[in-house]
């Protein structure tokens, strides 16, 4: 049922989301450990406690949740392609490792969301040639869902878009891919119809684990793409060097005017550290320039897992970042070496370092407050931050086969959360701390009640 | 054309300007993507022209085939086909996919050219339209033979009614686009966009109804 006013959501800028209420309630994929048997679920956080309030396992084992998004955001406010009486009320799920989609509906009972539609692999494979569904974003005209490869596992990948009513695929979105084949992520600039893309790899390169020929042999993704978003035609390729190996989260400024973004490398192959990237336009042409080196850290080698021992050092694996609405804060997550970084990004080519917490890492094993003394695994992940720019969650798993390389001894999932201050100053909050140890599935994307800092986009500046 | 139906067409343009989906948002999109109130400004012509051209195409292919047919098939013709897109504009929303914030003049226009169209604007118009052509020229010469005056009257018919909805139009979306350009804010928004579609398909049953019954 359409509404008689926009969805009280909705926001025309990212200045006013700003000002929208405290989130209550969290939305957190749970990926089954062991890879078989259990499904994985979709669990309710209450975020007043950090108590969880539900967990709805899936239909089937295999999917491996990843980025999940919703049918509608504030997109919908676009001028050109306005529906803002549309309900903001659907999660859709996509199931990186089966292809499957899944639809919940959170509208009548937030804290028990329930499953409305599924959309079968076969479906995706033979409407869009894709699979590996990854990132869910809502567009002005659709839903854009990422796919790392085709049919086959191989390149290329790209997008797909889902029928905003009724969730069914309407195919490939590329009109004109150029020599794009590696997928990982994309968003845009909505104000300069501009969509960026990024580069993991294909679903054989990554499956399995991690392969270190094919990092040595630098054949993991390094390059931005730019496309024209209402032709749907790629316009320019930015190298990043074939030393960064793995671009992956992109981070748009949220002001529409604006045309600079933010992209994270995961390794360098030269020295293990990670890599900030800003991306923007001068004159006509896009560029990339990167602003941030975050160094490996040394270890002894009897702490290190096999692949590392050689190196005695501990790469930050840089695995996500998150942008405030006010494009002030960037929080960087290093997986590997247990840190959450925060910078003041005001300038985005002059980045000043705010803030950092440690916990977990895969030497460190730091503790939370809230269970003080008991070593942790996995580090800070997916991230997210609050509409409000006041308020950072996250959890500690990445993907289940490079979590047993990097975590050998297996990733107990936790969520944990920082306050940030005026100052971009971030404090872990010390009552805040959800453990899903006795659940067993490990902790991945996590989306707010309303939508946070990497769920909605704006047509107004 | 008679003071009834000017106003008639006249409310039906303010109608229209007033729904964000018509155009003023677009235009105070681009005002604040260039901080000015001349991008705003800038914007409206396209905008009202794509809809006034909208207009005039459906009246115009309509009288057209006024000429050439008996008065009551056109009536119950107009009559279906009006309400059957107020219907279908009930169960089904759809909005155009085209361009996107970078727009040229003419990729503005034809926006709100293909805006309007799907949003049946111009049949919205056409029942009153039609009734004051048809009593325009009543008594002239039988259906079948159309003299060169009746395709002349019924042009400046047609004409006349697209100027008087385009001018209500022009100055509801003007009025609008600066207002909440200059003062309100487009936060204004979140509460003001009040759903029109199921007004707007009301009007197209109503527009329709009127067709069949005068």
């Amino acid at each position: 049922m359409a509404l008689i006013q926009p969805d009280p959501t909705f926001y025309p800028s990212a200045r006013e989301a700003m000002l929208a209420p405290r989130e209550e309630v969290a939305y957190v994929a749970l990926l089954d450990t062991a890879g078989e048997g259990r499904p994985d679920a979709l669990a309710t956080i209450d975020l007043s406690d950090g108590s969880i309030v539900s967990v709805h396992d899936m239909s089937v084992p295999g999917d491996e949740l990843h980025h999940f998004g919703w049918n509608v955001c504030s997109a919908a406010l676009c001028p050109y392609a306005p529906h803002p009486h549309v309900e903001r009320r659907y999660l859709i799920l996509p199931g990186l490792r089966s292809s499957r989609i899944y639809v919940f509906d959170v509208k009548d009972d937030p804290w028990h969301p329930k499953l409305v539609k599924t959309i079968e692999p076969e479906t995706i494979f033979k409407k869009t040639g894709y699979s590996r569904p990854h990132t869910v974003h809502c567009g002005t005209d659709a839903i854009y869902v990422s796919a790392l490869g085709n049919v086959d596992g191989d390149a290329p990948g790209g997008v797909f878009t889902l029928d905003h009513d009724t969730f069914e695929p309407k195919g490939r979105w590329e009109a004109n891919r150029g020599p794009q084949e590696l997928h990982y992520d994309f968003w845009w600039h909505l104000g300069h119809d501009r969509m960026v893309t990024s580069e993991w790899g294909t679903p054989n390169q990554i499956e399995a684990g991690p392969s270190l020929d094919l990092l040595v042999g630098r054949k993991y993704g390094h390059r931005l793409h730019v496309w024209d978003l209402s032709k749907r035609k790629h316009l320019q390729e930015i190298d990043l060097g074939d030393q960064h190996q793995m671009a992956l989260e992109l981070r748009p400024a949220h002001d529409p005017n604006k045309t600079y973004g933010f992209v994270n490398t995961v390794i360098n192959v030269e020295d293990l550290s990670a890599n900030i990237f800003t991306w923007y336009l001068e004159g006509e042409v896009w560029k990339a320039r990167k602003i941030i080196t975050i160094p490996a850290e040394p270890a002894e080698a009897d702490l290190l897992p096999e692949p590392l021992k050689q190196f005695g050092a501990v790469p930050p694996l840089v695995s996500d970042i998150s942008l405030t609405l006010d494009d002030r804060i960037l929080l960087v997550s290093c997986w590997g070496t247990g840190e959450l970084k925060a910078y003041d990004v005001s300038d985005p080519f002059a980045p000043r370092e705010t803030g950092s917490i440690r916990i977990g890492g895969i030497a460190r094993r730091d503790s939370h407050p809230a269970a003080a003394g008991r070593a942790l695994n996995g580090g800070p992940q997916m991230v997210e931050a609050s509409r409000d720019g006041r308020r950072v969650y996250f959890t500690n798993s990445l993907y289940r086969s490079w979590d047993d390389v990097f975590y050998p001894d297996g990733i107990s999932g936790w969520m944990a959360k920082v306050d940030i201050a005026d100052d971009g100053s971030i404090s872990l909050d010390p009552g805040f701390f959800v453990d899903f140890a006795a659940d067993g599935r490990r902790a991945h994307q996590i989306r707010l009640q309303g939508g946070d800092s990497s769920s909605d986009s704006y047509c107004f500046s | 054309m008679d003071l009834t139906s000017a106003l008639i067409l006249a409310g039906l343009g303010a109608f229209h300007g007033l729904n964000p989906a018509m155009g003023w948002l677009f235009a105070v999109a681009l005002g604040l993507q260039e901080h000015s109130r001349n991008g705003v400004l800038r914007a409206l012509p396209p905008i009202v022209l794509g809809h006034a051209a909208s207009v005039l195409v459906t009246l115009g292919l309509v009288s057209a085939a006024s000429l050439a047919a008996p008065p009551k098939a056109i009536s119950y013709g107009v009559a279906a086909l009006v309400c059957g897109f107020g219907v279908w504009r009930l169960v089904r929303r759809r909005h155009p996919r085209w361009v996107g914030m970078k727009v040229t003049r003419w990729q503005l226009a034809g926006w709100s050219f293909l805006m309007a169209t799907a949003h049946g604007a111009g049949l919205m118009v056409l029942p009153v339209a039609l009734h004051s052509e048809h009593e325009g020229h009543m008594g002239h010469s039988a259906p079948g033979v159309p003299s060169g005056h009746d395709v002349a009257a019924l042009a400046s018919q047609s004409l006349l009614a697209t100027g008087i909805h385009t001018l209500a139009m022009l100055a509801a979306t003007t009025v609008l686009a600066l207002l909440v350009y200059e003062r309100l804010g487009v936060a204004v928004l979140r509460k003001a966009w009040f759903n029109l579609d199921f007004a707007w398909a009301v009007a197209l049953i109503g527009a329709g109804a009127f067709a069949a019954f005068t």
